[in-house]
């Protein structure tokens, strides 16, 4: 037989340009391969620390990204209603210059009419600057409506949270818990570590209502009802007290268990003692008596009692001691037997403590104390969204931290390991700056940790600085900012109009709302006078996504591979546990658009308005632009003095990491370089970070703090603590009186778990309903890509066996959804791997018809739905006459995972409601591959 | 008809991690990526922004639910694409030749020069692992990369099929089941290794790990460090500390 002769080594390509992916937020090194100029592959770069050359599907069908026919052209002015999607197409001088003249005005007058806001933004630390320099409080990202209880809630209890704040010691632990981790998070860095547990027989455990990705891989799934696992964690934490099985001298000497809680009644009633100095202080078991926190041998006694004051130890130990968190009391409420809680207690306590591990790498803590060894505890957790979502989940991120604390497994060998530049402790962090001064700067950055009501963003009058009414006494904690608060509240007027809102990469009239219908009827809603509520809005955008049609200015962005961007320390970095780490993405090709003006980077777009409105910071004295572009701003922007957006290759030479001058060669360099820079830890600062003096020093060195920054975690928290304070009527800043309760209640110093608002509605609506991203889809640009679509082209709900059989569903049915806020008619499947009490659909799945270039009769179209019309931003009126808004009362977070619904079989149906008349194309529908 | 080689020098296939593979569909777009400008024609898409876009894929992944009687319900995600059979009815059904099995290292392959497009070895081939062209009026299929994992033009390290070198949990892997020592040949062995519908005598050379046993976590519940109604919080409290003296 004759085998056909084939070529076993063709060319591949040209050239290999090496830059970072924006498919997801991941930000993954990637290899892009070109022949001819044109990208013809896409795969991993192995030497990059975040993916190590693996990516996932979206990554590897950018290629179908960069070419399509979505993709925007021209700068476009409105010609129809708003709405619409009628525009012309304008030059870029037209556009800036219209930028201009509405903006100018505002800021010679009254900054705070403009609002600034950006959605999946990875250039949070410039545009921020950008929004401080035009001197606006109104500025923030998306984290409000993400996972900011994820973040704040390791912040004010860790000094770090997941993700880009920390990792699981995927090489040594043995046991791995994942809480509500959604499946598009983090995601291949998960993956990776997945792997590896998977290759060395570590157990995974999921905790999850939906069994699906990660979870169908766990080795024990606890289906537990949504909302929940706050109360699940305090269980475990109350078996684990209960058996003795926790780590006393972590606790001891790591965390501020040992300090006195005060118990005197008044203003400091339940602060944490202090001496003189008004400094906290133990009670040194050698002496019996008060020693320094962070004395040289002082060996702090968790059971002192001084002077009537109790530590932080016995108050946590004698609330979770308490019957109500035991397994048989919170059982039925999580789903989950007292008996598979008991074993999971006892599972976290085995590993723990009876398969501890050694390295044998002597350290210094910041006491000054030696020790030989590294202990280390191999039980690690990971905790996402689906804890954040709630409008408890500030309290039950507080929770997952406090059991890590307990088992002594932060920051120890086979736990959680901090990424630089966290640790970072609350005190590190700057608190909100918000007031504004007609043609002035903000004093300082707008987002921040509040540590006391002082600290709050209020006017004079008490009512709130910002829009979204950020850092109020409503959320005081929002340290991400309340994106999803602000079209209601420049709707409502309340707590004031503005002029002009000017968002970023959110697509704020679709799926990043919470209620689609309700914030596309604000955006085009007129006044008495006939003239728009919020009158302008300009938005930036690479694709013709819903949101464009409610804009009457667009600033057309470029695609991920034609644009310089900057993964900064200062902002969301790709640092690992072991190093610190930032990355670039540079133009590998140019963007065209052939027979039309163009498009801009967003970065440089906004370099370009600065200088039109003379913002300080980008414009010389003589009125010309200090920047040329952006990338000439990452490599030549000074934050503090030696300190720039990124830490590789500064100083003139460029041999300096972490502080030095610019390097004109700098941009240069990190291309070199595989497009990132890793300043690596040393091996005696590896673990123990907040307490290891050689990590003290190296991040001193590296940039993160300007002195060494020591410190204990919060078990207690003394900023909540605070508000609990002034809510109990102690202080000069006092609450309004119909949040008291509420901050009493929620602002508790040790974690609690209540139930979520949203268990208001159960009676009538008796499921819990949930959305999760796909591992393959990314928000709404991947539903767009040829290649995804194909994949996942169609969203079902899906509903339990118990639910599935009580209506008689059959295949191909869809049901009528109802929640307190609306209804939604859509397709119903069968899934048995699933809690109980709860229906759930793939995320943003859903498109409007003329949207992102797709033909009117696509599945995304037609069937694909999404949730959001059955959410809200405010919660049901209580009869006050007050706006509540549908948000964790601590940090604002979009309590999105509260909802509630009920459900009813429709039959075969062929279309999903509701229905929204066709947008305008803004360009032609996509044909064939190009 | 085509016939089918003796035997193969190296048996080249994929160990598939059905524990460990979270069904990300990395391995998906992967292989889309790199067939669509490797070996042969290109992987077309018909009506990619339409109502109903279709394309050739050589690598998809289905997921299965699984409801014992006595466990929790499970998802398995299982990728399927060419098993390189030993005795490859696609192959023996071949009316021009076209489908053949490689001597050297038994990958199977169409040779689209030869290929008429009739669809026959589709439809012989019992693991739906073949798709025709609609563009190009060719048979499609997984070749292992066949043009990497050979390629003088790659890095060492980079010359394995494109689904591997992707994928994130690492839940796959590539070597030669020829070699009783090979990497491929040790895990399945470990692992107990399946291959797929033995029962119609195709002799799959790729091998799927089958899921670990699921929510069998056993641990004794934790004894109490005494009896905490009698003793109240403060006698916890002395015998917890008393534990560090």
């Amino acid at each position: 037989m004759n085998q056909p002769r084939i070529d076993l080594s063709p060319h591949v390509s040209d050239e290999i340009r090496k830059t970072t992916c924006y498919m997801c937020a991941c930000r993954c090194g990637i290899d892009v391969h070109l022949t001819s100029g044109k990208v013809t592959y896409i795969e991993g770069n192995k030497d990059h620390p975040v993916n190590k050359g693996v990516l996932c599907a979206k990554g590897a069908s950018g290629i179908m990204q960069v070419t399509a026919p979505s993709r925007l052209r021209a700068p476009l002015r409105r010609v129809g209603p708003r709405g619409s999607g009628a525009f012309e197409e304008i030059s870029w001088e037209e556009a800036l210059g219209l930028a201009t003249a509405w903006m100018k005005p505002l800021r010679e007058t009254a900054p705070e009419k403009l609002a600034f806001f950006t959605g999946r933004d990875q250039s949070q630390s410039f545009t921020g600057w950008w929004a401080q320099q035009f001197g606006t409080p109104n500025y923030a990202a998306h984290g409000g409506f993400c996972s900011v209880n994820m973040a704040a809630g390791g912040i004010y209890t860790l000094g770090g949270a997941f993700w880009e704040f920390g990792q699981p010691d995927w090489d040594r632990t043995k046991l791995f818990v994942m809480f509500g981790v959604a499946e598009d998070h983090d995601s291949n860095p998960i993956k990776i570590g997945l792997g590896k547990l998977k290759e060395r027989g570590a157990r995974v455990v999921g905790v999850n209502p939906i069994r699906t990705g990660y979870n169908a891989v766990a080795d024990d799934w606890y289906g537990i009802t949504p909302g929940t696992d706050g109360l699940l964690i305090l269980s475990l934490i109350h078996c684990l007290l209960a058996a003795g099985k926790i780590d006393l001298a972590y606790l001891a000497r790591f965390t501020n268990a040992p300090l006195l809680v005060n118990e005197t009644d008044g203003p400091e009633k339940g602060l944490i003692v202090k001496n003189a100095e008004s400094q906290p202080f133990v009670i040194d078991k050698r002496t019996g008596k008060p020693a320094p926190w962070d004395g040289q041998g002082v060996q702090p006694d968790l059971g002192a009692v001084w002077q009537g004051h109790r530590t932080v130890f016995q108050h946590m130990a004698e609330r979770y001691l308490s019957a109500d968190y035991a397994p048989e009391q919170v059982a039925e409420r999580c789903g989950i037997s007292a008996n598979r809680i008991r074993i999971l207690a006892a599972e976290l306590a085995r590993v723990a403590f009876d398969e501890a591990i050694e390295i044998d790498q002597p350290w210094t803590d910041f006491r000054g104390d030696l020790h030989e060894k590294m202990t280390g505890r191999p039980v690690s957790f990971h905790a996402m969204r689906g804890i954040s979502a709630h409008s408890n989940g500030f309290q039950t991120a507080r929770a997952l931290h406090l059991l890590q604390i307990v088992l002594g497994t932060v920051e120890v060998p086979g736990g959680y390991r901090f990424k630089p530049p966290y640790p970072k402790p609350v005190e590190a962090h700057p608190t909100p700056h918000f007031v504004s001064v007609p043609g002035k700067p903000l004093s300082g950055p707008h987002l921040g940790y509040v540590r006391s009501p002082e600290q709050l963003a209020l006017l004079p009058d008490g009512s709130p600085a910002r829009i979204d009414k950020a850092f109020s006494w409503e959320n005081p904690f929002s340290a991400h900012g309340m994106m999803h608060m602000v079209i209601p509240n420049a709707h409502a007027g309340d707590p004031y109009r503005i002029d002009t809102l000017f968002l970023y990469m959110a697509n704020i009239a679709w799926n990043s709302s919470m209620n689609t219908a309700q914030v596309m009827a604000m955006l085009t809603d007129k006044t008495a006078e006939g003239d728009y509520v919020i009158p302008r809005i300009i938005y930036s955008d690479a694709y013709a996504s819903e949101m464009v049609a409610y804009a009457d200015l667009i600033l057309p962005d470029t695609t991920y591979l034609e644009r310089h961007d900057c993964i900064s320390l200062l902002d969301r970095p790709i640092s690992e546990p072991g190093a610190a780490g930032d990355s670039i993405r540079w133009p590998v090709v140019t963007p065209d658009r052939p027979g039309h003006e163009g498009v801009r980077g967003f970065q440089s777009v906004l370099l370009d308005l600065g200088v039109r409105l003379g913002l300080p910071g980008m414009t010389n004295p003589d009125g010309s632009a200090k920047f040329k572009d952006y990338a000439d701003y990452i490599v030549n922007h000074i934050r503090r003095p030696g300190v720039g957006p990124l830490i590789g290759f500064r100083g003139a030479g460029g041999d300096l990491e972490g502080r030095g001058e610019a390097n004109p060669d700098q941009m240069q360099a990190y291309i070199d370089n595989g497009g990132f820079y890793q300043a690596h830890v040393p091996q005696e600062a590896l673990f123990y970070k907040p307490w290891n003096k050689a990590y003290q020093d190296w991040a001193v060195a590296t940039s993160f703090y300007e002195s060494p920054q020591p410190y204990l975690f919060n078990i207690w928290s003394e900023p909540m603590r605070r508000f609990q304070l002034a809510a109990e009527g102690q202080g000069f800043l006092q609450p309004p009186d119909h949040l008291r309760a509420q901050i009493r209640q929620t602002m508790d110093p040790l974690p609690i778990w209540y139930p979520p608002f949203g268990e208001a509605a159960e009676a009538e609506y008796p499921l819990h309903a949930l959305t999760q991203r796909p591992m393959d889809m990314y928000h709404s640009w991947g539903t767009q890509n040829a290649w995804l679509r194909q994949i996942r082209g169609k969203n079902f709900l899906y509903v339990p066996t118990k639910v599935w059989k009580q209506h008689g569903f059959d295949e191909g049915d869809y049901a009528r959804v109802t929640s307190p806020n609306g209804q939604i008619v859509v397709p119903v499947a069968h899934m048995a791997a699933l809690n109980s009490e709860t229906v759930w659909t793939w995320n943003a799945i859903g498109k409007r018809k003329g949207a992102w270039a797709l033909d009117e009769g696509a599945t995304e179209a037609t069937e694909g739905f999404l949730l959001n019309h059955l959410i809200s931003e405010l919660l049901p009126e209580k009869g006050d006459g007050l706006r509540y808004s549908n948000s964790d009362p601590v940090t604002g977070q979009a309590a999105w995972f509260d909802l509630r619904v009920k459900l009813e079989r429709v039959g075969k149906r062929d279309h999903s409601e509701p229905v929204f008349a066709p947008v305008s194309r803004p360009v032609p529908k996509g044909e064939g591959r190009t | 008809m085509t016939t089918l080689p003796h035997s193969t020098t190296k048996k080249l296939g994929l160990v598939i991690d059905l524990d460990t593979c979270v069904g990300c569909q990395a391995c998906v777009t992967a292989c889309k990526g790199w067939n669509d400008q490797g070996y042969g024609a290109p992987l077309s898409d018909q009506d990619p922004y339409g109502a109903a876009p279709s394309g050739t894929f050589l690598n998809r992944v289905h997921s299965y639910q699984i409801t014992p009687e006595d466990a929790a319900p499970i998802i398995v995600n299982m990728p399927r694409s060419c098993l390189h059979c030993d005795d490859a009815p696609c192959v023996t059904v071949c009316p021009t030749g076209a489908s053949y099995k490689r001597t050297e290292d038994g990958i199977v392959l169409v040779n689209e020069d030869a290929c008429i497009g009739c669809g026959l070895c589709a439809w012989a081939c019992p693991y739906g692992a073949r798709e025709l062209d609609a563009a190009a009026g060719v048979m499609k299929k997984c070749t292992l990369c066949v043009d990497r994992i050979y390629n003088e033009n790659l890095p060492e390290q980079d010359r394995e099929p494109a689904c591997v070198r992707t994928c994130p949990t690492g839940a796959r892997h590539f070597g030669d089941f020829a070699d009783p020592q090979s990497h491929v040949s040790r895990l399945s062995a470990e692992r107990g290794g399946m291959a797929l519908m033995p029962e119609l005598g195709t002799k799959p050379v790729n091998r799927y790990l089958p899921p670990r046993k699921k929510d069998v976590m056993q641990a004794s519940p934790l004894a109490p460090l005494l009896d905490i109604q009698a003793s109240g919080f403060a006698g916890w409290l002395d015998k917890m500390l008393g534990k560090i003296g």
